[in-house]
Parts: structure tokens; C-alpha cells; sequence
């Protein structure tokens, strides 16, 4: 029986992993979902005299897109995410980052945000329970937060969990 | 056209893979000697094709062949040939294929020097590892193929993380990863006796090499990945408990433990059981370390969430080795262990501590890198365990067991000699703790209780590890290399010790903003700011600062501390300068800019550090000499003249 217990062991371990993965991490439901985006007034990364609210986000369907440009993932999606934004308004929040890089990052692989509003002390990013960049998150006309989506966006994500949440909204 | 060879040698590297893993199993199980007889061909050919893929990645990223995602993701045309090469494995996916270019090296040279094996043990262990290349051959073709093209070759590539730009970082991947693979020759065996059902000492001293081999590697990759995160990422700090440097130290407490185990089976036939199932834990967590910690996947959600079928992939391929090693063992050993009586200060009863003391250390390591990702995974939050943590759980068991090498390379097998080892040893112990006290008073002007307890470990282990060779010196003994091997390594033990424990007690930092001409001292060292030179790399552009180091008056060194700026990651890097002796170091490393000509400068002053390194350095060349030890080769040599039976 004793030779059995590096095997039991091993087991339970392997039981609670799957049990954790089979919950996919980034669909946590966040406590903001049907809430507003949280008040915020920041300066932008293209002009830093322009400053814009939560109040800019309003109008129509949008995504708020929280990025750095030391965010590996976040060049990743860029590609993607510049498709997007052929179809509806994106706007950024960059995230701890330094605005010349962020600048430089931007003018490198093409600007896809309507504008990109810099959390200069990460206050907004807290604000919104941001927890790791990229987020994406979708707003109806109002500025309510929708869904929320941690991680790359990706063709597959898009599919599965924006669009037929965005068709909702354009109803 | 050529990439897709490679991908087409991959494919048939899978289809070898598959007949030398299923044929000689199938083979031995029925002693049917022609399906044996597939193993060892089928192995050289496979390493054949594996090659041929490795070879023509290199090649992509050698001439800059951009069509290749894998080779646009992590390349530039600027970057030097030797960091081209270096990036093969400098992403997932060419990791990955170098795993399974090492692996079938390792495979072919059990298949070459496996010539004395019986027939049916030499198939077990080939199939057994070959059963692994399936496993990684078709991880790697189906999640993670390197060879995938893009639609659009963009012009110039997206480079080499500018962090793994250095030359301990091309060395610094192939070792770790010969050290890991080189496991799952131990594991191989292990898994080649629960299926015969024969476990003999015979057997222990066939496993013993490869495992010291695959171990000594290790050793000199953690080593390397140590002395590169001191100089490279800027702190000074030569250890950090992060995920991946724990991914790779836990299979070598877990390998370090399997040796000394093999040493009592060999030996004395005993903990048999024990030595397997360390066998079974060594290897699987290096696959632990190489798959899950250093794919990502479990490191960040993100990376799991972009590609769920890779994480998938692993996981399953991890549980189905592991699962099936374990219920092999509930199933056999059973019927494997031998009993004998030994004395309780017997030499087994120290290496059976060390066996406890150092699976406590990885299993607490393991648990501490684990939990917060479990805790991350079942959506419980963050939390995170910190170095202090890991280094309380570390010392816990690891400083009784310095202590205890001092006695129990000391001791004989069977019957304890405790007390003839203690009178004669007694000196050595007291003289030991008097120079833990008065060497740091001396040199350092200060005490502290645990730095005298970390010194006089170090010093007992030096002392205790250089008598015996001072002995055969001097033609009073004889000594046989293993032993010498075995002095080394816990020579370089001590010296660890000794270097771990001077320079976290006396190690001083200062972070200061400096001017042009101005200076700052620390420990008796004066840093003076000559100010600031430009230079260019082929990749980056650098800012380079010029120290002159003074003490009483007179000049010890000057230090070139540069911050590089790549140029296509767009990222600064930090390269410290340093001037190292044996007994202590001296380095800097540039801050920030704060504008009006001041920078922040890190200085510091790290005494003993080399010890560190020497004494990692000094164990792998312990484990080498142990390993050529007569014993091996003689068994080789005999065995050519008369094939070997069963029993030793």
C-alpha cells in the first residue's frame, strides 16, 4: 500500500489542476460588469494638453484596450486589434508605461486608438481592477462595461465571447 | 522549400520515435530479439533526422530567413551570427526542438555505450526514451512547430529578447537543458527495471553515471544562469527564487538525492524502492521545470489563454508519464525492495538523512512555486511567496545537512563508527567553528549567530573533504576516483557555504545620484564618476559610464558600466561593471538619467561572492571525476570479453 502513495499523491495534485484550469482564469466575472466605467480625467499620449474623460467614451459600442508598450501580448494582438478598429471605436488606456516609449511603440506598429488616455499613477487601472495588461473591455453606448476579456485578443476570443455581445448591443 | 524539409524530417524523426519505442518494449517483454534489435538503429536514425531539423532552424536564422514566423518573432538582421544562433532557442518553439535534439543525443549515447547491457535492458531503456521523443516530437509538430510560415515576410525581424544577448546566455540553455533531459536516462532505467522485474546492484552501477552525467550538467547550467542574472540584470542579487530558476533547481535536489540513494543500492543493495521512486520525481520535475514553468504556461494566464491546446497538450502529456511511472511503482517495487540491517550511525543512515533532508528542501521549493499559481488558477487572487520564504525553507533543511556530510563521508557502511570518526574529527569540528568566529571579526568587524553557524558548516565540510585526499597525498591511504570525486564535490559544498553566507552577512549596497567628478565610498572603496562616454553596438547604442575605484589613495580598478538602448525591441539593458577577486567584488551598475548631468548609481560591494560560483564549478568537477571512475569502465571492459549475467 505504501507504494501506492507517491501515485494517490500525485493524483489529488492532478484533480485540483484540472478542476482550476477547466475554470478559464480570464473569465472571471469582474464586479464592474454592468457597471460604468469609473470616472476618470487623463491627459492623452498624442497630445498631452488634450484631456479626455469616461464621459469621451460614450456614443456607441467601443472597446477600452489597457496596454503598455512593454507588454509583449499586447504587440501580439496589435495586428488584430488595428482590424478591429476598422468596425467600431477602440480607445486605449496606457498603462504604467513612459510616454516616449509608448509614443515610439505606437509610431512602429500603427495607432489603432481613437485616442490613448495615459493612467500616469495607474489610478484608473486600479479603478477598473485591471490586473494585468492586455485587457480589452467592451462598452455599450452608455459606457457600461459589457464583458470583459483578460489576456490576448485573438480572432478565436473575438468570435466567442465580442461578437455576438456586440450584435446584442447593436440590436 | 527548405523549411518544410525540416518540418518532413520532424514527421519522420515522430515515425522512428514511434518504432523505437514500441518495438523494444514489445521485444523485450516477449524475448523476441530481432524487435530488440530495432532499438539502437532506430535511435541513431532518429537523432539523424532530429538533427537535420535542428540544422536547417539554424540555417533560417543564420541567413535571416524572415518568411519563418518563429525566425521573425525572434531575430534581426543586426544581430550578431553567435546570438542568430543562440535565438534558436530563444522562444518556445525552438526550446522545444532543442529538448528533442538533446534527448536523442542523450538516447544514442545510451545506445553506443550501453553495449554491455543485457540485450533486453538496453531495449527497455532505448524504448523507454523513445516512448518520451513521441511525446515531445508530436508536442512540438502539432502546438509548437517552429517551422510555420508567414503570409507576409516582413523585411527586418522583430529580435532577440535583448536579455538573452549575452554569452552565458548562449551556453546557458544547453546545459540547463542536457542536465534535465539527461534525467530521463535515470528515469529510463528506472522504468526498464520495474518492467523486467530485476533490480540488482549491477543494475545501480549501470544507472549510476548517466544520473551523475545528467546531474553535473545541471549543476554547471544553474551555476551559469546564476552568475548571468548577477552581471546581467542589473541588481547584484546572484539568486532569486523566481519560477523558473526553482523549475531548475528542484530536479537537481531531487538528482542529488538519486545519486546518493544509488550509492546505497549499489553499494549495499538497499533502498531500492527509494532509489526508483527518486528516479521517477527527478525526472519528472525537470519535465515540471521545462514544460510548465518555462512554456509559460502556468507562469502567466495569458500565455495559457492565447493557446489553450498547448497547455492542454503538456498537461496531458506530463500526467500520462507521471501517472503511469507511479502506478508502474505501486505495481512493482513492491516485489523489488530488499531488507538488511544497517547500525543507526552507519554511512546508510547519513545518506538516508541526506535523502529526507533534500526531498524536504524540494518538495517545500515545489509547494512555494506551485501554490500561487494553484491559488491564481482557482480564481482565489494573487499572492505571491517571497525569497525570504523560500530561503527559511531552504536553510531549514539544508544547514543540518551540511553539517552532517562532515560525519557521513566519514562513516562506514553497515556498522557505525560515529565515535572513531568523532575523535578523530573532533579538531577539525572545533577548529572550524573558531575560524567561523574569527575570520568574519577579523575581516568584517562584525558577529551574528547565524553567519558564525553558516561558516563553520562551510569550513567543517572544506576540512572535513581534504583529509582523506591529503591522506593519499602523503601514502597513508589509497583513494579510488569516486571517492576523490566524492571530496571534490563536497569540498565545493563548502566553499558554497562559505560564499553564500559572507556575502549575504557583509555584502553592502548604496544607490546614490552621482555627477561628473563626484564619488562615493563604500566599504573602505572609493567610486569616483570620470563621467560619460557613447559607443555603438550592432544592435544597440550604449551610454558608458567610467568609474575609478580608490582605496586609501590608491587605484584598484576601473569599471565600464554601460546602459544599451536596442534599437528594434526598444528596451534598455543594464551591463554592470565589475571587478572580481576571490575575495571579494566590486560592481556597478547606471541607473537613471536625472537629467543636469547626475545619474543614480548602484554600487556595491559583495564579498566572497566568487565562492559561489567556484564552489558549483568545483562540484560538477567532482561528479566528472567520480564518474570516470575505474569501476565503469572496467565493468565495460570485462563485459566485452564475457557478456554479463543477470547478478553482479
Amino acid at each position: 500500500m505504501r507504494y501506492a502513495v507517491p501515485l494517490i499523491v500525485f493524483a489529488i495534485l492532478s484533480v485540483v489542476l484540472v478542476v482550476g484550469i477547466g475554470k478559464d482564469p480570464t473569465r472571471i466575472p469582474s464586479p464592474l460588469l454592468d457597471q460604468p466605467v469609473p470616472q476618470f480625467s487623463l491627459r492623452t499620449l498624442a497630445q498631452p494638453e488634450r484631456e479626455v474623460t469616461d464621459q469621451d467614451l460614450r456614443g456607441e459600442p467601443a472597446l477600452l484596450n489597457v496596454w503598455g508598450s512593454w507588454c509583449v501580448n499586447c504587440s501580439r494582438e496589435h495586428d488584430f486589434l488595428t482590424q478591429v478598429a476598422q468596425q467600431m471605436p477602440v480607445y486605449g488606456l496606457n498603462w504604467n508605461d513612459e510616454p516616449d516609449a509608448a509614443r515610439r511603440w505606437l509610431a512602429r506598429l500603427g495607432n489603432p486608438y481613437r485616442f490613448s488616455a495615459h493612467d500616469v499613477d495607474g489610478r484608473v487601472a486600479i479603478d477598473l481592477g485591471v490586473y494585468g495588461a492586455p485587457e480589452t473591455f467592451l462598452l455599450d453606448g452608455n459606457g457600461t462595461i459589457v464583458f470583459k476579456h483578460v489576456g490576448e485578443l485573438n480572432p478565436d476570443v473575438w468570435s466567442r465571447d465580442f461578437e455576438p455581445r456586440i450584435a446584442q448591443l447593436r440590436q | 522549400m527548405i523549411p518544410e524539409l525540416g518540418q518532413i524530417a520532424l514527421i519522420i524523426a515522430l515515425m522512428l520515435a514511434g518504432l523505437q519505442g514500441i518495438l523494444p518494449l514489445i521485444g523485450a517483454h516477449r524475448g523476441d530479439s530481432a524487435m530488440m534489435q530495432v532499438a539502437r538503429p532506430a535511435a541513431v536514425a532518429q537523432f539523424g533526422f532530429v538533427a537535420v531539423a535542428f540544422g536547417i532552424l539554424t540555417t533560417a536564422f543564420v541567413t535571416n530567413d524572415f518568411t519563418l514566423e518563429y525566425v521573425a518573432t525572434n531575430s534581426n538582421t543586426a544581430l550578431p551570427v553567435m546570438f542568430r544562433v543562440a535565438a534558436v532557442w530563444g522562444a518556445h518553439e525552438g526550446s522545444m526542438l532543442l529538448w528533442i535534439l538533446i534527448l536523442s543525443i542523450w538516447t544514442v549515447a545510451v545506445a553506443v555505450g550501453s553495449k554491455s547491457l543485457p540485450e533486453h535492458v538496453a531495449a527497455r531503456v532505448i524504448g523507454v526514451l523513445g516512448l518520451l521523443s513521441v511525446g515531445t516530437l508530436a508536442f512540438t509538430l502539432f502546438t509548437s512547430n517552429p517551422f510555420l510560415r508567414l503570409d507576409l515576410a516582413p523585411i527586418d525581424g522583430r529580435d532577440l529578447n535583448p536579455l538573452l544577448q549575452d554569452p552565458a546566455l548562449v551556453i546557458h540553455p544547453p546545459m540547463l537543458y542536457v542536465g534535465y533531459v539527461g534525467l530521463s536516462v535515470a528515469f529510463a532505467f528506472a522504468i526498464a527495471a520495474m518492467l523486467s522485474g530485476e533490480l540488482d546492484r549491477q543494475w545501480a552501477r549501470w544507472t549510476r553515471p548517466w544520473t551523475t552525467a545528467a546531474w553535473l550538467f545541471l549543476t554547471l547550467g544553474i551555476a551559469l544562469g546564476s552568475w548571468w542574472a548577477y552581471y546581467e540584470l542589473g541588481w547584484g542579487g546572484w539568486w532569486f527564487w523566481d519560477p523558473v530558476e526553482n523549475a531548475s533547481f528542484m530536479p537537481w535536489l531531487a538528482a542529488t538525492a538519486l545519486f546518493h540513494s544509488l550509492a546505497v543500492t549499489e553499494t549495499r543493495g538497499l533502498f531500492k524502492s527509494w532509489t526508483l521512486l527518486l528516479a521517477i520525481m527527478a525526472f519528472s520535475l525537470s519535465l515540471l521545470g521545462t514544460f510548465l514553468v518555462r512554456s509559460g504556461v502556468l507562469v502567466s494566464v495569458h500565455a495559457f489563454a492565447s493557446d489553450p491546446t498547448r497547455g492542454y497538450f503538456i498537461l496531458g502529456f506530463l500526467f500520462v508519464v507521471i501517472t503511469s511511472a507511479l502506478a508502474l511503482y505501486a505495481w512493482r517495487a513492491p516485489s523489488l525492495d530488499t531488507q538488511a540491517g544497517f547500525e543507526p550511525t552507519a554511512r546508510e543512515t547519513f545518506l538516508l538523512l541526506n535523502n529526507v533532508l533534500l526531498v524536504v528542501a524540494a518538495t517545500l521549493i515545489l509547494i512555494g512555486t506551485l501554490y500561487p499559481l494553484i491559488i491564481e488558477h482557482l480564481g482565489l487572487g494573487k499572492v505571491s511567496v517571497g525569497p525570504d520564504v523560500f530561503e527559511l525553507v531552504f536553510i531549514i533543511p539544508m544547514l543540518p545537512l551540511t553539517f552532517l556530510i562532515g560525519l557521513g563521508m566519514h562513516s562506514s557502511w553497515r556498522t557505525g563508527n560515529l565515535a572513531a570518526v568523532w575523535r578523530r574529527y573532533r579538531w577539525i569540528a572545533l577548529g572550524s567553528v573558531a575560524l567561523a568566529v574569527v575570520t568574519p571579526w577579523v575581516l568584517y568587524g562584525k558577529l551574528m549567530l547565524m553567519t558564525v553557524v553558516g561558516i563553520t558548516a562551510g569550513i567543517w565540510v572544506i576540512l572535513a573533504s581534504l583529509v582523506e585526499p591529503a591522506r593519499a597525498v602523503f601514502g597513508k591511504t589509497r583513494i579510488t576516483r569516486a571517492q576523490i570525486g566524492m571530496h571534490l564535490a563536497h569540498l565545493g559544498v563548502g566553499l558554497f557555504t562559505v560564499g553564500a553566507t559572507v556575502v549575504s552577512s557583509f555584502g553592502l549596497e548604496a544607490d546614490r545620484a552621482v555627477r561628473n567628478g563626484e564619488s562615493l565610498a563604500i566599504s573602505g572603496y572609493e567610486f569616483t564618476f570620470d563621467g560619460l562616454s557613447d559607443g555603438v553596438g550592432p544592435n544597440y547604442t550604449a551610454r558608458r559610464g567610467a568609474f575609478t575605484v580608490t582605496r586609501d589613495g590608491r587605484e584598484v580598478a576601473q569599471l565600464r558600466p554601460e546602459k544599451r538602448s536596442y534599437t528594434t525591441q526598444v528596451s534598455e539593458m543594464t551591463e554592470a561593471g565589475i571587478h572580481a577577486t576571490l575575495a571579494r567584488d566590486l560592481f556597478v551598475a547606471m541607473g537613471d538619467d536625472l537629467g543636469d548631468g547626475a545619474w543614480s548609481v548602484r554600487v556595491q560591494y559583495k564579498p566572497m561572492i566568487r565562492l559561489i560560483w567556484l564552489g558549483a564549478l568545483i562540484m560538477a568537477f567532482g561528479g566528472l571525476v567520480a564518474m570516470t571512475d575505474a569501476r565503469y569502465r572496467v565493468a565495460k571492459r570485462k563485459a566485452v570479453a564475457t557478456p554479463v549475467t543477470a547478478e553482479a
